[in-house]
């Protein structure tokens, strides 16, 4: 818009007043994190009386926080990788190819985000069972059943994302790479995905985020030896204890992967969103 | 949104993105449809995507509706292959308006539904004036731009159990500012957590959840909005708030048929932000549709009456968006 | 890469590979014939802590039988669904624990293995038991699937510090002295006008902490949660004037803080009577929190009862609180499980883990050791054996439970926000009776 003074007025007061409102419960987290135990119990001190590190040490023994990080790490990182890898290859056939049951595919999978996951918690994890019972594989307590749950929970916004991305691109880009004798799947890889950089970017993330703070699935497919990171959150509050300021430090480490992911790739997830889903 | 997503190719006539991918299409209005060849290549495409989609989407929810016609409880959950078909039964005790559970359940799915029109309605208000404010050119945008995305990068539960923490009654951040540095409220410190409050409490947190979510979305949109079109209006003598409404709105709609569909499914099924600030049973006044789900199948162990419950809710779901996006979503598409 | 299926598959092969290893990689638990798996409940202060206290015995447990005990610490918010995804799949640990109030429930389910046979030899047959214990363990007049493993009872806990300012000189006994004694300890020690010291604390939104205080008080003034045919009597008049009771020690006595409606955690009301912001609390054991805070004040007394001296139901103090254990039915590991169980419950080792989690032994064997020899564990022995009742055997306990516990948690927010009539009390149980008489 343009910039005259009122705007400039509205301008600062409105950011100011988003900026406090995202900042407080920021500022409580992390100030939370570097007090001692006897300082938390009290009413809330926005200037620590002592500030400690303690915290930020005692939580790898609390809970065995080093393992979830790695089990969530593996967790999402495939699921991201697959998520993205499958919805790549299903948006490019529903904007650039013509088949019998495009209408319905896209319909069907857009469709699953109506589903409330409370529905089918239970659902899946007796099909896991059947699975089990019939091939071996074992889903429920396994990396590769959460896996496949969270990419296929991510994938319908993808494919949504990306489709409408692969359509932004023009055909003649394709088109000119084909008569060089790529074949179409060729184009797709050598063409279409360089270009389509942003989109891919924002889907990840979107992928990533989403897999990163999942909680409920993940508590009831998962072990103790499986066990992800968001859900090794809960264990600092036990019913007999709660260890609010190792429970905020843990979440500032939980957190912080995801946020500086997130920074680094941001700017292309504006670029991304702006030409794909929103159009 | 399917059918402008899906089937047409976004034609982004006469736009001069600012932040246009390479290779951004620079006039692709109707480009000629090509004869589709016979060919395996789009299922190969597809498959694996079908796959999954089948096996944990379509596959569990089938499940979870033909769960909605049997008895299982703790009797047969060893054996649940063979649970005893009990046709309407479920339907019957348990959404019965008469009864109580009947009357708790379609009580609560007015009160999500009221959930879900302020959470999404306010985090679209949010969203939007973060994005229309970030648009313009100054010092420090980049910044805050990231800043303003934090509560949707944070895992669920952390931005929830932040709040919970704050909203602590004698001891939290929330009172003390209000009470104690504003004296609001006659000196009494209210209960966030308890009662009809805690209905507004895990609103606030939901939206600062979405919020983020929505303004990323809208700040996209905007970025297609060349600044030259503003300042043609200004120089018509256009008033800022005849911008937003005349620029602004109609350039962001296409977008935002798909963006209150999602919120609204996401805020409507809405489980984790309850659960962490209330454990499995929410105040009267503040449960919403999943949690009390969640209570009378996994609470009780009869996912029969949960599965019953959930039958309703996706049927009701289903119409909704059915409708919405015949409603609402073509008119997004004829801007394409 | 001209043929485009060519590039599919090898596509898919990679991503196959990459969830392939990714599988091989996470929750390999191999099930050797030598190694049985324990889901063990969080009784500790931490799931690390808990699993640190149980080593030395599953240590000792392998040395003397050479099977090795894969142990998992699940807390209380997942254990149930753990459970239930356990039975329902077939695929579970060898033993495990369950909180006593589940027996029935997951009695009914079949998937345990009933204590008989084997299994009642290894634990020594149940008249090494505590009785009340005991008949935690299944419906009655059926064979039990789960024993008692670690005993646990409500005792009234108190700041000692705080009673001798108030001049008390010793605990209540009755409920009315004790409402008596909780007004001398309720004041305003700062001098603005609003008391910050407080007689009493609980739990208020602890759903099964309040439920437990609805089982006892009802008892005490001669209800029952349920007729002789199993129907729901919540809203009968003892029940009401039971629950009443303990609503009316924050809506008219005052001498709970309202904040304590919104207290979820118990060990937070710990926390209040360490800090000496309340003088008493019913509790099954704070030790271990009050070890951790390095806190000495306190003293333990019975939970105060109608009249002095009364027996039978109206002399329940307690439900009889405790951990069970029990051997999954599809163990391919049964003898070992077994041979866990008998090992668990013999009297070495349950001196050993009933003194790391400050909780009770249940045979009476362990009970003589020097280590229960204190005035806190011989109260919490006599509430345990003498004054409790086991919550109602039937398989929708846990219902139960959240029923009665959420009509308290309500009432107890209204009290803290307005007033409670006792038509108000009456409504809310009678509204959870009849959400219980629906659901059976």
């Amino acid at each position: 818009m343009i910039e005259t003074r009122n705007f400039r007025i509205l301008r600062n007061v409105v950011l100011t007043i988003l900026s406090l409102w995202v900042a407080i419960p920021l500022y409580v987290v992390v100030s939370t994190s570097l007090k001692p135990l006897k300082d938390v119990a009290g009413l809330f001190q926005w200037i620590p009386r002592e500030i400690t590190a303690s915290p930020y040490l005692d939580i790898w023994t609390t809970v065995p926080l080093a393992k979830y990080f790695q089990n969530s790490l593996i967790i999402t990182v495939c699921a991201t990788v697959c998520s993205v890898t499958v919805a790549v290859l299903a948006a490019y056939a529903i904007a650039r190819l013509q088949f019998k049951g495009k209408r319905a595919f896209s319909l069907t999978v857009l469709s699953t985000q109506m589903f409330p996951g409370i529905l089918f918690l239970l659902p899946l994890y007796l099909i896991f069972t059947q699975i089990r019972n019939l091939t071996g594989l074992q889903l429920q307590g396994s990396y590769l059943g959460l896996i496949i749950t969270y990419m296929t929970f991510t994938l319908p916004f993808a494919i949504w994302m990306l489709s409408g991305y692969f359509a932004s691109i023009p055909k003649e880009l394709e088109e000119a790479s084909m008569i060089d004798g790529t074949g179409r799947m060729g184009a797709l890889f050598r063409v279409i995905l360089p270009v389509a950089k942003p989109g891919i970017i924002a889907v990840a993330v979107y992928s990533f985020i989403s897999a990163w703070g999942e909680v409920l699935f993940a508590s009831v497919l998962t072990n103790e030896a499986t066990k992800t990171l968001s859900l090794g959150l809960k264990s600092y509050a036990s019913e007999s204890d709660v260890f609010w300021n190792q429970l905020m430090a843990a979440s500032v480490v939980v957190s912080l992967p995801v946020l500086i992911g997130f920074i680094l790739v941001q700017k292309h997830l504006v670029a991304g969103l702006s030409a794909g889903a929103v159009k | 949104m399917t059918h402008s997503a899906l089937e047409s190719s976004p034609a982004d006539a006469g736009r001069s993105a600012p932040n246009p991918a390479p290779g951004q299409p620079e006039n692709v209005t109707a480009p000629p449809a090509r004869k589709p060849r016979r060919s395996f290549l789009p299922y190969g495409l597809i498959l694996p995507a079908a796959i999954l989609e089948i096996l944990i989407h379509i596959g569990p929810m089938l499940l979870g509706i033909w769960i909605a016609f049997i008895s299982l409880t703790q009797l047969n959950l060893t054996n649940w292959l063979n649970a005893p078909f009990v046709g309407l039964q479920n339907f019957i005790n348990g959404l019965n308006p008469e009864s109580t559970i009947g009357q708790a359940f379609f009580s609560t799915v007015g009160r999500t539904l009221g959930y879900t029109i302020l959470v999404v309605g306010f985090s679209w208000i949010l969203g939007m004036a973060g994005a229309v404010f970030l648009s313009s050119n100054f010092k420090g945008r980049a910044i805050l731009r990231t800043f303003f995305l934090i509560p949707y990068a944070l895992p669920a539960y952390v931005g929830t159990i932040a709040w919970a923490f704050m909203f602590n009654q004698r001891d939290g951040a929330v009172n003390q500012i209000l009470v104690d540095t504003f004296h609001l409220f006659g000196d009494e410190r209210p209960f966030w957590l308890l009662g009809q409050n805690s209905f507004g409490a895990m609103i606030v947190v939901n939206i600062w959840q979405l919020w983020p979510f929505a303004f990323l979305m809208l700040m996209a949109a905007l970025q297609n909005v060349p600044n030259d079109v503003y300042e043609a209006a200004a120089i018509d003598g256009a008033s800022l708030w005849q911008q937003f409404r005349t620029i602004t709105l109609p350039m962001v709609r296409p977008a935002n048929g798909v963006l209150l569909m999602v919120m609204s499914l996401w805020t409507f099924n809405q489980f984790n932000i309850p659960f962490v600030l209330f454990g499995a049973s929410s105040p009267k006044e503040a449960t919403l549709v999943s949690p009390l789900i969640y209570q009378n199948s996994f609470g009780s162990w009869n996912f029969g009456l949960g599965g019953a419950m959930s039958v309703l809710l996706l049927i009701a779901l289903f119409i909704a968006s059915a409708f919405y996006i015949r409603m609402v979503l073509p008119k997004g598409a004829d801007n394409d | 890469m001209k043929n485009p299926l060519k590039v599919l598959s090898a596509l898919t092969a990679v991503a196959s590979l990459a969830l392939g290893l990714s599988a091989c990689g996470g929750g390999g638990a191999a099930a050797s014939s030598d190694t049985i798996t324990y889901w063990a409940s969080d009784q500790g202060n931490s799931l690390d802590d808990t699993a640190a206290k149980l080593k030395p015995s599953l240590d000792r447990f392998t040395e003397k039988t050479g099977v090795k005990v894969n142990l998992e610490v699940i807390s209380w918010t997942d254990l149930y669904n753990r459970i239930l995804t356990a039975v329902t799949s077939g695929d579970g640990p060898d033993v495990l624990n369950i909180g006593n109030t589940w027996a029935v429930t997951l009695q009914e389910t079949g998937a345990f293995e009933p204590v008989e046979g084997a299994l009642l030899e290894a634990v020594g047959g149940k008249d090494r038991f505590l009785k009340t214990s005991w008949s935690t363990g299944g419906a009655a007049g059926k064979t039990p699937t789960s024993v008692p493993l670690y005993g646990l009872a409500y005792n009234m806990y108190y700041n000692t510090k705080l009673f001798k300012e108030a001049g008390i000189e010793k605990a209540p006994v009755t409920w009315e002295e004790f409402v008596a004694d909780a007004k001398k300890l309720t004041k305003d020690t700062n001098g603005d006008g609003k008391p910050d010291q407080w007689g009493f604390t609980a739990a208020g939104a602890s759903v099964s902490a309040n439920s437990h205080q609805a089982f006892i008080r009802g008892l005490q003034n001669g209800g029952t949660l349920f007729d002789k045919d199993g129907k729901p009597t919540f809203d009968s008049d003892p029940q009401v004037a039971g629950v009443k009771q303990f609503i009316d020690l924050m809506a008219n006595d005052k001498v709970m803080s309202p904040s304590d409606a919104e207290i979820s955690q118990g060990s937070q009301k710990v926390d209040n009577v360490i800090n000496g912001k309340a003088a008493m609390m019913f509790d099954q054991s704070p030790l271990k929190n009050f070890d951790a805070r390095g806190f000495k004040d306190w003293a333990v007394a019975p939970i105060p009862m109608l009249a002095a001296g009364a027996t039978g139901d109206a002399g329940t103090q307690s439900h009889v609180a405790g951990i069970n254990l029990s051997v999954f039915k599809n163990s391919k590991n049964k003898e070992n499980a077994i041979k866990l169980a008998g090992f668990l419950t013999s009297d070495a080792e349950q001196v050993a883990l009933n003194k790391s989690y400050s909780s009770l032994p249940v045979v009476t064997g362990a009970s003589s050791d020097a280590a229960f020899q204190t005035p806190e564990v011989k109260a919490k022995n006599d509430a345990l054996a003498n004054h409790s009742v086991p919550m109602p055997l039937i398989a929708k306990e846990g219902q139960m439970e959240t029923l009665t516990g959420t009509a308290i948690k309500n009432l107890f927010a209204k009290a803290a926000t307005g007033t409670v009539s006792d038509a108000d009390i009456k409504a809310a149980l009678k509204d959870a009776n009849n959400q219980m008489a629906a659901a059976q």
